[in-house]
């Protein structure tokens, strides 16, 4: 599956492992990620992730 | 050391740094103020605190309005040690029973920082603090420009305590816009944008998003001077370097070893110089990069020179690119250049690091050894060609 990364700090979101610490499961797409979910990191939103290349 | 008040009952509170020349690399020829606001309601409420060595300064501006020992709230807008540098020796002076409000990763980063479980409270955007009279509105600003980042917004006197977003590294005993002259103010907004702020420009816009449904009189800063006659004004600043909106400038930046390079720099500024296009010939040897960077953000045409030792480029032009890629500018237009006995590996180099920041890249200018006359005119009449495509 497809990781994005955090253009403000460099977060890197890997479907395989999730974000266990704000409830979500590993195995979650980045697509399936709620709307209000923000970097574990630095706290920006879902806009300001981009694919990783 | 007297407070200045700010409006009624609202104290500016903060510490002077004079002698301040370098901070983390930025060069501040200016100096710079720690802004710690001090509002006295029913509660009585600091906004921030002051770099360490301030302490005391800041102290004896808030005991000429009150007892410190009677605040009751601190807003940690920001983690970063030049406005949280005093909470240790006050939470100390005080004793723990002030509050100290702050964004979720502020609570990290206060923890992180100073080991010590002070009565933290945490808030969330839209998260409203009554003082008695007045009310404090918090919004998270993540990013603009640490993680941890927050402002402060008071409705009752139209108040942003904006922390970096708007600052100024500017020491001065006048305290608003309107008392100092504003161009100095403004190049030091500007620089401060273009050294500090312009990686995250686009929480920057959310920011400026979030603001706009605040009535404004006064925008305070934590550094420099407090805006309330310009409030306007650095707003739509803020907008346009948000946007990374340039002017038709160009910026030739180079090193040179024994004047070849330059000669190229030169031939390449008459180039932009015969399209009415206005040029800053920069040399690393003369320049900071903190101050080059300054003028990058407003420029569209950003040049950048050096000839090649050890196959690579020399390390001023090396030092500024890596400075330059992290500020993260975009929508420019770049050149790569120099001059090389062999090898000539530097200005693929440098035309590498331009295209890794997204640019528009035109066709890289390299000659070996000296450059002739004729190479010379034909670097002008090069760039002349490419600004009229």
């Amino acid at each position: 599956m497809q990781k994005y990364v955090c253009t403000a700090c460099g977060y890197v979101y890997d479907p395989a492992v999730g974000d266990p610490d704000s409830g979500i499961a590993p195995g979650t797409p980045f697509s399936d990620l709620p709307d209000d979910w923000v970097c574990p990191v630095c706290g920006v939103g879902k806009e300001d992730f981009e694919v990783q290349k | 050391m007297k407070p200045i008040e700010i409006k009624e009952n609202i104290y500016w509170v903060g510490g002077i740094d004079w002698d301040l020349r370098n901070f983390h690399g930025y060069l501040t020829h200016r100096g710079s103020t720690y802004n710690a606001y001090l509002i006295v309601d029913e509660k009585i409420t600091l906004i921030d605190t002051v770099k360490h060595y301030h302490f005391d300064e800041m102290m004896e501006r808030i005991a000429a309005v009150i007892n410190p020992g009677k605040i009751d709230y601190i807003v940690s807008n920001h983690v970063e040690m030049d406005h949280s540098g005093g909470l240790p020796a006050l939470m100390e002076k005080i004793g723990s029973r002030a509050t100290i409000f702050t964004s979720p990763n502020g609570e990290k980063g206060l923890l992180a920082h100073y080991r010590r479980k002070w009565n933290f409270k945490v808030v969330q955007s839209g998260d409203i603090l009554s003082l008695g009279k007045r009310s404090l509105h918090f919004v998270l600003t993540p990013m603009v420009h640490w993680p941890d980042n927050m402002v402060t917004y008071l409705p009752e006197d139209r108040i942003l305590f904006s922390n970096d977003a708007f600052g100024q590294h500017l020491a001065s005993s006048e305290r608003f816009d309107d008392e100092y002259p504003f161009s100095i103010i403004l190049e030091e907004a500007t620089k401060y944008y273009a050294n500090i702020v312009l990686p995250y420009s686009k929480q920057v816009n959310k920011t400026l998003e979030a603001v706009s449904a605040f009535a404004l009189d006064v925008i305070a800063p934590s550094h420099g001077i407090v805006w309330r006659s310009s409030v306007k004004q650095i707003l739509a600043q803020y907008q346009k370097w948000a946007k990374n909106e340039t002017e038709p400038k160009a910026l030739i930046i180079y090193d040179s070893m024994w004047g070849s390079t330059e000669k190229i720099a030169y031939a390449i500024a008459k180039g932009f110089e015969n399209k009415g296009i206005k040029v800053s010939l920069v040399n690393l040897q003369f320049n900071h990069i903190s101050d080059i960077m300054t003028m990058v953000l407003t420029t569209k045409y950003i040049c950048v020179g050096s000839p090649t030792l050890n196959n690579n480029m020399l390390p001023t032009v090396a030092a500024f690119l890596i400075y330059l890629k992290g500020l993260a500018p975009i929508n420019r237009v770049g050149i790569a250049f120099g001059s090389y006995g062999w090898g000539g590996q530097s200005i693929g180099l440098i035309e590498d690091i331009l295209k890794s920041c997204n640019w528009q890249v035109w066709e890289q200018i390299k000659n070996q050894y000296l450059p002739t006359d004729d190479f010379l005119k034909t670097t002008t009449e090069k760039i002349e060609r490419l600004l009229t495509n």
